[in-house]
């Protein structure tokens, strides 16, 4: 059975927030989840890394970038996007 | 405590080989910052930078100097030898025991890293050439410095990341005002427009793609840029002595961390170092007629250093001027301090003050005068230059126009 871009996207975020996946739910924010900053764009590195992909982010201003990161759910559609943009 | 002077100035940057360029560059708002021609940019999402264009090593330097002098180390000796020159000063004799160099990289060699990485990683080499490790430590610069012209008293250089010339030029202040040296060859240099050298900024994603837009409320992120500056610090009453002209005055330094994060700046620490300089050199905050910003373009140094300038001078805030140059030459990063205390030079010396070129929109978070787009005739008396780098390490140097 293949993992699902979910699955593998709450993995990431949960050893970013040092916690278990199962604290980790779609509808979490990342600042729910105590992410500051810099863990954010160390998350983002690991998602690009796990699926290949580049995301468009600015630190500068993450709310103008094209990529969603409201909350869990968010960035797993954004990511299945950015997969099949890239890779389809 | 003695007096401290600038006889000599010396640079080279994306906006010109020489400071008279720079200073015309900075009255003509131009920017210098522009498409990266290096090895394999096509693989960087970073493609802008304010590079050294029109340079020939040969030209400057011999075949046996170039095996030795990593490119910030012939940045730094060309910036050197204009501001040497300037000041007419001469080492040979006893002055040499009582001068020495202090300069400031973040990252010192980093093409001759890069390079010889290449050679033993990617092409599979297993022999490099025998200077790479006297080519790439962050002191060649002003070891070379020292050698040149003959300065034997204190020399070393620091690393401070973004404030390393700030913190360097503090020191050399520091020693000629304690009476410890007659004279100071400081500043700084950065030579990391190399592929390595940016890959490793891309990661941290507050670089921009098109232009360094600082105090812009559309601003996106900080541009590299690379180069030197270098002075001459002097003993005032030496200088005058010998009837050197003066370039300006030191009057102050101050330096402060943050002690709290490796990236995100304090607004209170920056004010520490900005209310610090002021003290040192006894100015109340009304003396002050133009700031030098740290200004990167970035979202966070930006507001940050807004708020730190607007709490430590209340009322006058409102009345001073700041710009940032960093949107004509890029951030130099640890040669920075050095090249922007040319636009402090400039507006002292010559009554213009430098722009923030591409400011496009008004940010209510950065609402300063920060003199946008074009230069502004203005007399100044008193000048602060900012320095504010990762992991919260603060430097601000005051100076006054030559009396």
């Amino acid at each position: 059975m293949t993992v699902s871009v979910q699955d593998r996207i709450i993995a990431i975020i949960a050893e970013q927030a040092v916690l278990d996946p199962e604290q980790v739910l779609p509808s979490s924010s990342l600042e729910d989840l105590g992410i500051d900053s810099l863990g954010l764009v160390e998350s983002i590195f690991a998602i690009e890394e796990a699926f290949d992909i580049t995301v468009p982010f600015n630190a500068n201003d993450p709310v103008q970038s094209e990529f969603d990161i409201s909350s869990v759910a968010a960035i797993v559609r954004a990511v299945e996007t950015l997969i099949a943009d890239q890779k389809g | 405590m003695r007096r401290v002077v600038i006889t000599g100035a010396g640079t080279i940057n994306a906006l010109g080989h020489t400071v008279p360029e720079t200073f015309e560059a900075f009255r003509e708002g131009r920017c210098g910052i522009g498409e990266l021609s290096i090895r394999d940019v096509e693989r960087l999402s970073i493609r802008i930078g304010g590079q050294v264009l029109d340079y020939d090593p040969e030209v400057h330097f011999n075949r046996q100097q170039i095996a030795l002098y990593d490119r910030f180390t012939q940045f730094t000796l060309m910036a050197a030898r204009q501001a040497i020159a300037q000041s007419g000063l001469n080492f040979d004799g006893t002055l040499g025991y009582e001068s020495g160099v202090v300069l400031g990289t973040a990252a010192g060699g980093t093409t001759t890293w890069d390079e010889n990485y290449r050679a033993v990683y990617e092409e599979g080499k297993n022999r490099v050439h025998p200077f790479v490790v006297p080519k790439l430590m962050n002191s060649a610069a002003a070891s070379h410095v020292s050698m040149e012209w003959n300065l034997r008293g204190p020399a070393f250089t620091v690393s401070t990341a973004c404030a390393s010339s700030n913190h360097a030029m503090g020191q050399a202040f520091q020693m000629v005002r304690s009476g410890m040296c007659k004279a100071m060859i400081t500043g700084g240099s950065e030579a990391m427009l190399c592929f390595g050298g940016i890959k490793a900024w891309e990661g941290l994603r507050v670089m921009s793609r098109d232009a360094c837009r600082p105090f812009s409320a559309n601003r996106n992120g900080m541009v590299q840029g690379e180069g030197a500056g270098v002075f001459v610090f002097e003993d005032y009453d030496h200088a005058r002595a010998r009837g050197a002209e003066m370039l300006a005055e030191v009057i102050g330094f101050a330096m402060s961390s943050d002690a709290s994060d490796i990236v995100m700046p304090s607004q209170q620490g920056a004010e520490r170092a900005i209310t610090g300089a002021l003290r040192d050199a006894r100015l109340n905050p009304e003396d002050v007629g133009y700031i030098n910003a740290h200004g990167t373009g970035t979202a966070a140094n930006d507001k940050t250093e807004s708020a730190a300038v607007a709490h430590a001078f209340g009322h006058h805030a409102d009345r001073l001027m700041i710009s940032s140059t960093k949107s004509m030459h890029g951030h130099l990063i640890g040669g920075t301090g050095a090249v922007e205390l040319l636009a402090c030079i400039m507006a002292l010396k010559d009554g213009v003050i430098a722009p923030t070129i591409g400011y496009e929109e008004p940010d209510p978070e950065c609402a300063l005068d920060v003199v946008p787009n074009v230069a502004r005739e203005a007399k100044v008396e008193v000048c602060l230059s900012n320095a504010f780098a990762f992991g919260g390490l603060n430097a601000v140097i005051a100076l006054r126009r030559a009396a």
